[in-house]
């Protein structure tokens, strides 16, 4: 969001509503929808990952993620695996920035080794899942050229279309469209673009619970993968907001003994 | 990968003392726990079958072709103080087939654990990992290797400590008083790798006895700054890593003895993450044995992510091992090199695999490693490991391995 402040000029100095080029609109539209999600302080919910093959077959994974919001930059995230047993322990923290590279930390239980790792691998599957890292980052406006593209109506809810481009590097993506709800501003579908511009994948958010007042969160995610028949449902639990995380929650010493 | 299991001994302790006083300590602890509001007590831990088998017939008839062993490993943790406190017990047992000096009980594990605002305490019987390499770990000095359970020396013994942690805008600074001194494991006379002899645990000598023995010092300042991860370190006390002394016993028979001495060592770590390389050094300077010496171990990680649109990745490493003391170090790695692979399927069993070679580059000696792994179900995961040894000449201290090309494969549940 380094570039809010700059952004938000832009838009209130650009011709009314009507004469809106589709940039234009779609930059207001992930503006508002960043606007209304700001404040939130700080998150802590269970993850249960359901991994299920074309077969039938199905593998699940539980952790635990805790998000510290920062204002101005990327969020800090703390993910605290449960099961699989083998690798319960093992915990990954994240500074997210909008276009510098994000600062990661592994840490390995057996060896009690933190060991700092590669942020470029954007691109790559979440604990063997249809979910890639980058599907998983807090939504930051400045990663992102927005266009607007039209309106529609999905399950009685009209929605705007807009076009999202990755700016930031090694997305494994070439664009993202976007449903989202325009009297909520929540995302309800996104469908993603593989690098040769082929449609890869479709995530579909629902069951969302209104918090504090102000945020929405999806309880039930599910992104299924056209090219491999994969898909993978996510079902969040026990969602806290307003815990009183500060930077000590998500540093090197916490990422070592969190639970 | 051994790095010091030629010339650096340790001696099967007292061991039914050690047990004992373990287990008072323990039980201490326990009660604390149970004088605490039990909310939950968490039990994990993994249960495992291993078999290990070589390919060469041994040195020493003595020695065995093949052997299986099982090994438990639960945890228990407690947590209160809304997470601020917590208590944790991992106990260890392996019982191994032929060699009773690889049956060994350890408490890796017992610490009672307070967490502040800018500041943890940790009291009890741990685990502290030092470093950025792979192919060897020079800066990590806090724990003994229990060196019976790999030779990769990856697995050590619990170190009891005082661990007081700083934490604050310039760092975090760690200060620890570690008190009791626990010897290396080595394989017995019926085991493998191992020396010829076989090193005589039970003669072990050290520099300083009693408390100035049991006691050592350390502190570790560490801080990550944009690209940079750096920690600097100093360690005073009995060395984790013995001098070998060769001596002759009354009946005129040769033993190797393990002598531990008082040393100082000043470690650095650094990492530099790069997008998609990670560039590794440590180094070290050692004095109390012999001459101060100074070794060191630099290089990279690089990263291909996503090869070909699949979820394969593949990752180059390559280090270089250095030791000042040259053809006269103990150890095996003075001026190696070390080329390898790394695979992650990234698929939902999580199979990997990492093959390497150290070559050095003094004695022509090259050390294959192949390790693999792969999740089974929910629960099981297999494990294997395939070690092969090139030996160049008689003068490496790697020369004792040239008969010990093995294979570890192992079976564990988790729980």
């Amino acid at each position: 969001m380094k570039h809010l402040g700059l952004l938000i000029i832009v838009s209130l100095f650009s011709a009314p509503v009507f004469a809106l080029t589709a940039a234009e609109k779609g930059l207001q539209i992930i503006l508002e929808l960043d606007k209304r999600d700001t404040g939130f302080g700080d998150t802590q919910a269970t993850l249960t990952m359901r991994l299920m093959n074309r077969k039938g077959g199905h593998s699940l994974r539980s952790l635990k993620i805790n998000t510290l919001e920062v204002i101005g930059d990327g969020d800090k995230s703390l993910i605290i695996f449960h099961t699989p047993r083998d690798i319960k322990g093992t915990a990954f923290l994240s500074y997210t920035h909008a276009l510098v590279p994000d600062e990661q930390w592994l840490y390995l239980p057996a060896l009690k080794r933190v060991k700092r790792i590669s942020s470029s691998n954007k691109s790559g599957p979440f604990l063997g899942s249809e979910y890639a890292f980058e599907d998983l980052t807090s939504f930051e406006v400045a990663k992102y050229d927005a266009k607007y593209l039209r309106d529609e109506t999905i399950e009685g809810i009209v929605c705007f279309v807009i076009e999202l481009t990755p700016r930031y590097e090694h997305s494994g993506y070439t664009k993202q469209l976007a449903w989202i709800d325009q009297d909520r501003y929540i995302v309800l579908k996104i469908d993603y673009y593989d690098r040769k511009s082929a449609l890869l994948k479709t995530q579909l958010f629902s069951h969302y619970q209104h918090y504090l007042n102000q945020y929405w969160r999806a309880d039930e995610q599910l992104m299924s993968n056209h090219q491999n028949g994969k898909s993978t449902a996510l079902h969040w639990q026990g969602y806290h907001f307003g815990l009183g995380f500060t930077a000590r929650n998500f540093d090197k010493s916490t990422l070592k003994r969190a639970r | 990968m051994p790095d010091n299991l030629a010339f650096n001994g340790g001696q099967k302790q007292t061991l039914l003392l050690a047990i004992h006083s373990k287990l008072q300590f323990g039980l201490i602890l326990v009660c604390f726990c149970s004088i605490s509001p039990i909310a939950a007590l968490e039990i994990s831990g993994y249960g495992a079958i291993e078999s290990l088998s070589f390919f060469h017939p041994p040195l020493d008839p003595q020695q065995h072709a093949h052997y299986l062993s099982i090994a438990i490993e639960p945890e228990f943790y407690h947590a209160w103080d809304e997470g601020l406190q917590s208590l944790v017990f991992v106990p260890y047992y392996r019982l191994s087939q032929h060699d009773s000096s690889r049956s060994h009980f350890d408490i890796r594990e017992l610490t009672w654990l307070k967490v502040a605002d800018d500041w943890e305490l940790k009291v009890g019987i741990r685990k502290e990992f030092w470093g950025v390499s792979e192919a060897q770990h020079l800066v990590d000095i806090i724990n003994q290797t229990d060196l019976v359970e790999n030779s990769d020396t990856e697995d050590k013994l619990g170190q009891p400590m005082i661990n007081l942690s700083l934490i604050q805008d310039w760092g975090t600074l760690d200060l620890y008083l570690l008190t009791g001194f626990q010897t290396r494991t080595f394989a017995g006379r019926a085991g493998r790798l191992r020396s010829f002899p076989a090193i005589d645990v039970d003669a072990e000598e050290f520099e300083k006895h009693g408390l100035e023995k049991h006691l050592a010092y350390a502190f570790r300042w560490s801080h990550s700054v944009a690209n940079w991860d750096i920690g600097i370190s100093h360690f005073y006390g009995t060395s984790r890593d013995p001098s070998l002394r060769r001596n002759i016993d009354k009946a005129g028979q040769t033993r190797l003895i393990p002598y531990y001495e008082m040393i100082h060592q000043t470690g650095l770590d650094l990492q530099l993450t790069l997008e998609s390389v990670l560039w590794t050094l440590e180094t070290i300077v050692r004095s109390g044995q012999g001459k101060t010496y100074f070794a060191s171990t630099a290089g990279f990680e690089y990263s291909f992510y996503n090869l070909l649109g699949s979820a394969l990745d593949i990752g180059i490493v390559s280090e270089y091992l250095y030791d000042s003391r040259g053809s006269h170090a103990p150890v095996v790695f003075q001026d190696d090199f070390l080329v390898a692979l790394r695979f992650a399927l990234n698929d939902i069993q999580s199979t990997e695999l990492l093959a390497g070679v150290i070559f050095d580059r003094r004695h022509h000696t090259r050390f294959y490693n192949i390790e693999a792994s792969r999740r089974l179900g929910d629960h099981w995961k297999i494990e294997l490991e395939a070690r092969f040894f090139s030996v160049g000449d008689n003068h490496d201290p790697a020369f004792i391995f040239r008969k010990d090309d093995h294979l570890r494969l192992e079976l564990r549940y988790y729980f």
